[in-house]
């Protein structure tokens, strides 16, 4: 099972993930799941009325299918089959600043410590680490960088910051 | 030039830490082979031939001298006493040890320098005019610009995982030397009517496999709308370029099976949601980038003085040499001048250590301090006294970097070839040395006139050979090198991709081969053609009949 980070600490996975094939009879009763969009689509409103269903996203995925979603689902998660493609990347910015998705955004598949800054930075803010992989020593990599250029998710481009914290910093320095 | 800050510092300090704890547990087995090398690549390493190769990011080609300095001391600390300058403006070393390479990257940090994204699927160097701030021609200095992008590139969180490299060239003159139109983007700085800067905006450019020049799908983007723009064109390619060949997946491959026009509109979509957001540069950045590139205290003199003049008459070798690789700066009395690295020996685009620390020390009496870097991989100075040229033509020419070849055959473009890349399908340094040694008749290469050879060792076209008014690209046929001819390419404003002229030669020939085509066009050139225009006019055939009627 992999270990799910959540927040910047591992914490208890309350959802079982159905992979590509699944239909509504591989469904669980009253176990949390997480549902590859196809099967979303296909049975929303079923998969609605029955609550704590997320759905996940494969690269090919269109993230703008949810956008009507996003205020009722609890998890969205967003599969790397391999950690190279990078598509789900730019999912995750659509998510989180177009569609304002404000649940927990997932990351699984080939998911490993030395992508987690990046993903981060993209909004996801649960990653589920494969099996093998030391998931407690990899949330080190959420401090691999204090900072960055760019707008991400997550903070404004620094040129945008840069002005306040010269003035907070000279402020500081001319302190009696 | 643009000098770092506490943070600019903080971040590529944090990078050195980064990857000297994945090259740690790769070394101990924590990471695998498949895992470590996206992330080694993104560091600017790859496993060669011989030993590893490691790529050093020259941000549009610009360096102090502290930094050229510090480049030869690596160059003898960790590698050979020597370093290849790319095309990609940046700096390679072909014998670092793997276990080195954070260390190396450590001292690169101490001068404001490092490898970051100078490989992998990524995007890479920002290019630009090796002219750029000095140029005559020149309507905006694009370095700001290229500061800026590189920053925006840097570390980008959403575009580490393209579906293949990207690369960025900017240019701000009227004469591109850029290869703009070759470019995954190029942007092209100029002022609408009002006389506000913006960009004329380029994709689908690129050489390697599938050659093809860049369509412009914005004519003017406002300059503060930069960022906003350059995201909305990578999170399209990252979105919907292809992943499933890797010999599909440039830009080019998508706009192209997309069509121009139908990208061009995705591009303005997406553009269109983040127009005004948080990327949208203010004039306040533009100015403070500026500020870094203000011009150096220039003497008050005339062109041509005197002295110059004089120098000139009395000495042919100097004449020669100021012809070829003294370029008019747009301050008078000033030059720029170019360091020819294409001696004939010497693989195209080397430069020794001690060749390093001279040069640096020639750019700091003579030239500011700073040294640039030519995608013809020749080193540049860009702001020279015209009346201190005959004295630092006289101290080039002893260290072998006033070679008067600038712009002529043997001022041969060439990629390391399969003497160092593992990519490699034929060796290009020798038959680059062949052809000099074929032309050394100075005086007749003079006569030939301006003719850009490029050469590359495989598909991948590090040495442009697509833009090659002579192209010549290593194949493979069963085991055994040949070389693959193409004339009528170009860069610049009018860029062209050359056209093959038929079966590929063996190494042996390409001497002969050359000198055909060379043969061809003095005959049937008008006037003072150049070798690309005499292409252009009468077509291949003529030299293609030359060629192989002898040759086979």
């Amino acid at each position: 099972m992999p270990r799910l980070i959540r927040n910047r600490a591992l914490a208890e996975d309350r959802y079982t993930l159905l992979r590509d094939a699944a239909t509504l009879a591989d469904v669980p009763d009253g176990v949390p799941i997480i549902v590859p969009l196809a099967l979303w689509s296909e049975r929303r409103v079923a998969l609605i009325a029955r609550g704590e269903t997320g759905v996940w996203l494969a690269p090919a995925d269109d993230p703008g299918t949810l956008a009507a979603d996003v205020a009722r689902l609890a998890v969205i998660a967003i599969d790397f089959p391999q950690f190279t493609d990078g598509r789900g990347y730019s999912h995750a910015r659509l998510l989180r600043e177009r569609f304002g998705y404000a649940g927990e955004l997932r990351a699984i598949g080939d998911v490993g410590r030395d992508q987690l800054y990046y993903l981060a930075q993209c909004g996801f803010d649960a990653f589920a680490i494969p099996d093998g992989r030391d998931a407690a020593a990899a949330i080190a990599a959420f401090a691999d960088f204090s900072d960055g250029y760019q707008a991400t998710f997550s903070r404004t481009p620094w040129f945008r910051r840069r002005q306040v914290a010269t003035a907070v910093a000279n402020a500081c320095v001319s302190c009696p | 030039m643009y000098r770092y800050d506490a943070f600019d510092h903080r971040l590529v300090q944090e990078r050195v830490a980064q990857f000297r704890d994945q090259t740690r547990r790769f070394l101990i087995g924590e990471l695998s082979e498949d895992e470590f090398r996206p992330l080694r690549l993104q560091n600017g390493l790859y496993i060669q031939r011989h030993a590893p190769m490691f790529r050093i990011s020259i941000p549009y080609g610009l360096l102090s001298t502290a930094q050229l300095r510090k480049l030869a001391e690596i160059t003898r600390r960790y590698d050979r006493g020597y370093g290849h300058f790319s095309t990609r403006q940046n700096l390679q070393l072909n014998w670092p040890r793997l276990e080195d390479v954070p260390d190396i990257l450590a001292e690169l940090a101490s001068v404001e320098m490092h490898a970051i994204q100078t490989s992998g699927n990524d995007v890479r160097n920002i290019t630009s005019d090796h002219f750029a701030g000095v140029a005559r021609d020149e309507v905006v200095d694009p370095r700001p610009y290229c500061e800026l992008i590189r920053q925006w590139a840097a570390l980008h969180p959403e575009f580490a995982w393209l579906p293949r490299k990207f690369k960025i060239a900017v240019t701000g003159a009227t004469s591109d030397r850029t290869a703009v139109l070759l470019h995954d983007i190029g942007l092209v700085l100029v002022k609408n009517g009002a006389g506000d800067i913006g960009f004329r905006v380029i994709v689908g450019g690129g050489m390697g496999r599938t050659p093809m020049i860049g369509h412009v799908i914005r004519d003017f983007l406002p300059r503060a709308e930069i960022l906003n723009y350059l995201d909305a064109i990578l999170r399209t390619y990252n979105r919907f370029g292809r992943r499933d060949n890797k010999w599909k997946a440039r830009i080019k491959i998508l706009v192209k099976e997309r069509t121009p026009a139908r990208f061009a509109r995705d591009v303005e979509e997406e553009w269109s949601r983040l127009e005004g957001g948080a990327a949208t540069v203010p004039d306040a950045e533009f100015d403070r980038l500026a500020s870094y590139f203000s011009a150096p205290p220039y003497d008050n003199a005339v062109d041509d003085e005197p002295a110059f003049k004089s120098a000139l008459a009395d000495n042919r070798a100097f004449d020669k040499w100021v012809t070829r690789n003294v370029h008019p700066h747009r301050i008078g009395g000033h030059a720029i001048v170019t360091l020819s690295l294409k001696r004939t020996g010497v693989p195209p685009g080397d430069a020794t250590a001690d060749q390093m620390d001279a040069i640096a020390d020639l750019a700091d009496r003579y030239a500011f301090g700073e040294v640039g870097v030519s995608h013809e991989q020749n080193l540049i100075l860009r702001d020279v006294r015209q009346r201190d040229l005959f004295e630092l033509w006289s101290a080039l020419r002893p260290l072998g970097l006033a070679t008067p070849n600038i712009g002529l055959l043997t001022d041969i473009v060439c990629c390391p070839g399969g003497d160092f890349c593992s990519l490699a399908n034929a060796k290009s340094i020798p038959i680059a040395e062949a052809i000099q040694r074929r032309f050394d008749d100075l005086d007749y290469l003079h006569d030939i006139g301006e003719i850009d050879l490029n050469m590359s060792g495989c598909m991948n076209a590090c040495g442009q050979h697509h833009i090659g008014h002579i192209g010549i690209l290593g194949v493979d046929k069963n085991g055994a090198e040949w070389y693959q001819v193409s004339i009528g390419g170009s860069q610049g404003n009018d860029a062209a991709l050359g056209k093959v002229i038929g079966p590929s030669f063996a190494a042996a020939d390409m001497p002969d081969v050359v000198e055909r085509l060379i043969d061809t066009y003095i005959e049937r050139r008008h006037g003072d053609e150049r070798f690309v225009d005499t292409v252009r006019r009468i077509g291949i055939e003529p030299f293609k009949e030359r060629v192989y009627a002898t040759a086979h």
